[in-house]
């Protein structure tokens, strides 16, 4: 009878591990089989290199260049804003904070990682984009650099966390070799611990990205949503994960549209996919 | 433990739908954002009425709402625009059968904010405005400030007839688009907003929106007619360039609690619920 109990636990916990794969290989099954039907209408060609986006048109344009560019550029906006203060910011709390300073800074961090973003888009919106309409004298505040400011704080916690583990776990023998060696402690982190522990910090600083490239709500709240392909960071944006958001709704099941979303997402599940592997072999060849 | 689990979540998936199911005295309205507040100001004026019917309403787009109602997942779609023949295939494909019923009407207001000294736009400068070949506000008689437009998104019946009845002047085989610099706002609100804290921008959306921080343009056919307010009257009259009607999508002709409702929305104290959210009833 004991057996036969341990024996269905078993099988229920592998069916539980299963499950998160099986989940996966449907989603991208999914998403390939509905995403690829818009190569019926347009060619692979025209549909990642296309100049516009007029998805409602007759003939509709389905190119999502312009998208792929907003992407990338609020993306690279908010990885040069966050990298240098996330990284930093580990590098105090586990370096050189007090214990007691570093017990509050981290429960920030937790706090601010616990922000919905759509909270975070809305005060951008209220503060962030006036701000930055008077500071740069520009015809309208939502633009790429509002999204990018935005999402800096979104992918912060994730680098600080990350980052901070790594600095963490680099052996205490390579801290105290520097000091007798009389290296001083700032030089101690920046030639010692930081390049010790910089495959973590990779891993840390492209985590946080994936997280900002999948970003939904605040970007479609604060960057515009114009489908142009941006000259410079103070131009409205419009990203990939915006467009599906504020088109499915439209969008008649089965139309070429529909198609088109689909394979919006198939382009932005590559790129987190991307992101996520060159992550973990980072963190694999810490571990090693 | 485990068969307690089981006993549980084969409990859940045998209440669930039988309660989704049971719920005969709630209906579900669903679609154009520009009706979201009328079709709100309805629904309650109408379950005071009727204590016991539920009635729920939610935005989203006529996009939205048609293709709730195609999918069976809505009773009545509320459009600010009429229905696709696409969108009537699917429909019967699915085997349903859309039934339009106009309750309303509505005049595009042209929205500028009010330290803009441009008043009076006519529907070609309209179009050159929103198409993108008018860049500066002095071309039409303003500073000289780089023009913002604000649209709403494809998924918005306002920004369809906009795009039809201006751009492209009812033109069915006209190619004009936005351009594509123009910002697109995910709701009405969002362009209020944005118009009154942005001294040059121009952005258009119901005339129910218009707030003393907005200043709506008169518009003009062309250059020989007058220039217009967005005022009930004006598009009663017929007078308004820019107005379109309002139109609710039910599933085959309304019957039973859709009837119910639908009956009311047309009835005197329905159309004046119209006139005080700053719509214009179908009948005076």
């Amino acid at each position: 009878m004991r057996k036969l109990k341990e024996f269905f636990i078993e099988k229920l916990i592998l069916i539980c591990g299963l499950a998160s794969i099986f989940f996966v290989v449907l989603i991208f099954l999914f998403l390939t089989k509905e995403g690829l039907s818009v190569f019926k209408s347009v060619t692979p060609g025209n549909f990642l290199f296309g100049k516009s986006w007029y998805p409602i048109s007759e003939p509709a344009h389905l190119g999502i260049l312009p998208l792929i560019f907003g992407s990338l550029l609020v993306t690279l906006g908010a990885a040069i804003i966050s990298i240098p203060i996330g990284v930093a910011c580990a590098v105090y709390i586990a370096e050189i904070a007090p214990l007691k300073i570093k017990e509050i800074l981290k429960a920030g961090i937790e706090l601010l990682a616990a922000i919905p973003s759509v909270v975070l888009g809305f005060i951008g919106m209220v503060t962030l984009v006036p701000w930055v309409k008077s500071t740069f004298h520009l015809p309208t505040g939502l633009t790429a650099l509002s999204g990018s400011i935005i999402l800096a704080f979104m992918a912060m916690p994730t680098i600080v966390s990350i980052a901070e583990d790594a600095l963490y776990s680099v052996p205490k023998s390579y801290k105290e070799g520097a000091f007798a060696l009389g290296a001083t402690h700032w030089q101690t982190i920046y030639r010692v611990l930081l390049p010790a522990a910089s495959s973590g910090i990779v891993a840390a600083v492209m985590l946080g990205i994936g997280r900002v490239i999948g970003e939904t709500m605040a970007v479609m709240m604060i960057t515009g949503n114009a489908a142009v392909i941006p000259q410079s960071i103070l131009v409205p944006v419009r990203t990939l994960t915006a467009t599906i958001a504020a088109e499915m709704g439209e969008a008649v099941v089965g139309s070429e549209h529909y198609f088109a979303l689909f394979a919006i997402g198939i382009v932005l599940f590559i790129m987190s996919f991307i992101i996520n592997v060159t992550a973990d072999l980072f963190l694999h060849k810490r571990n090693r | 433990m485990f068969k307690k689990c089981l006993f549980i979540l084969v409990t859940f998936m045998l209440t669930v739908p039988a309660y989704a199911a049971g719920n005969k005295n709630s209906i579900q309205i669903k679609g154009s954002d520009t009706m979201v507040n009328l079709g709100q100001a309805w629904a309650e004026k109408y379950m005071e009425e009727n204590p016991g019917d539920f009635v729920a309403v939610t935005g989203g787009g006529s996009g939205t709402g048609l293709s709730s109602l195609i999918s069976g997942t809505c009773d009545i779609a509320m459009s600010s625009r009429n229905i696709k023949d696409k969108e009537i295939a699917l429909a019967k494909q699915k085997g349903n059968n859309p039934f339009e019923i106009k309750v309303a009407l509505d005049g595009l207001a042209v929205v500028v904010n009010p330290a803009n000294p441009v008043s009076n736009l006519t529907v070609d400068q309209l179009a050159g405005i929103f198409t993108g070949s008018i860049t500066n506000w002095k071309e039409v008689g303003g500073k000289d400030e780089k023009i913002v437009i604000l649209s709403r998104e494809v998924n918005s019946g306002t920004h369809v007839y906009f795009k039809e009845h201006v751009l492209r002047k009812g033109n069915a085989s006209g190619t004009e688009e936005f351009a594509p610099g123009a910002l697109m706002l995910s709701s009405s609100q969002a362009i209020a907003d944005e118009v009154s804290g942005n001294s040059s921008a121009i952005g258009y959306y119901g005339m129910g929106y218009i707030s003393n921080k907005q200043k709506p343009v008169a518009v003009a056919k062309d250059t020989n007619s007058e220039y217009v307010n967005p005022s009930i009257d004006n598009v009663l009259s017929g007078k308004y360039p820019i107005s379109r009607p309002l139109f609710l999508y039910t599933n085959g002709e309304p019957q039973g609690l859709v009837k119910k409702i639908v009956d009311y929305i047309l009835s005197k104290e329905g159309q004046d619920i119209v006139i005080k959210t700053d719509f214009v009833p179908v009948k005076k």
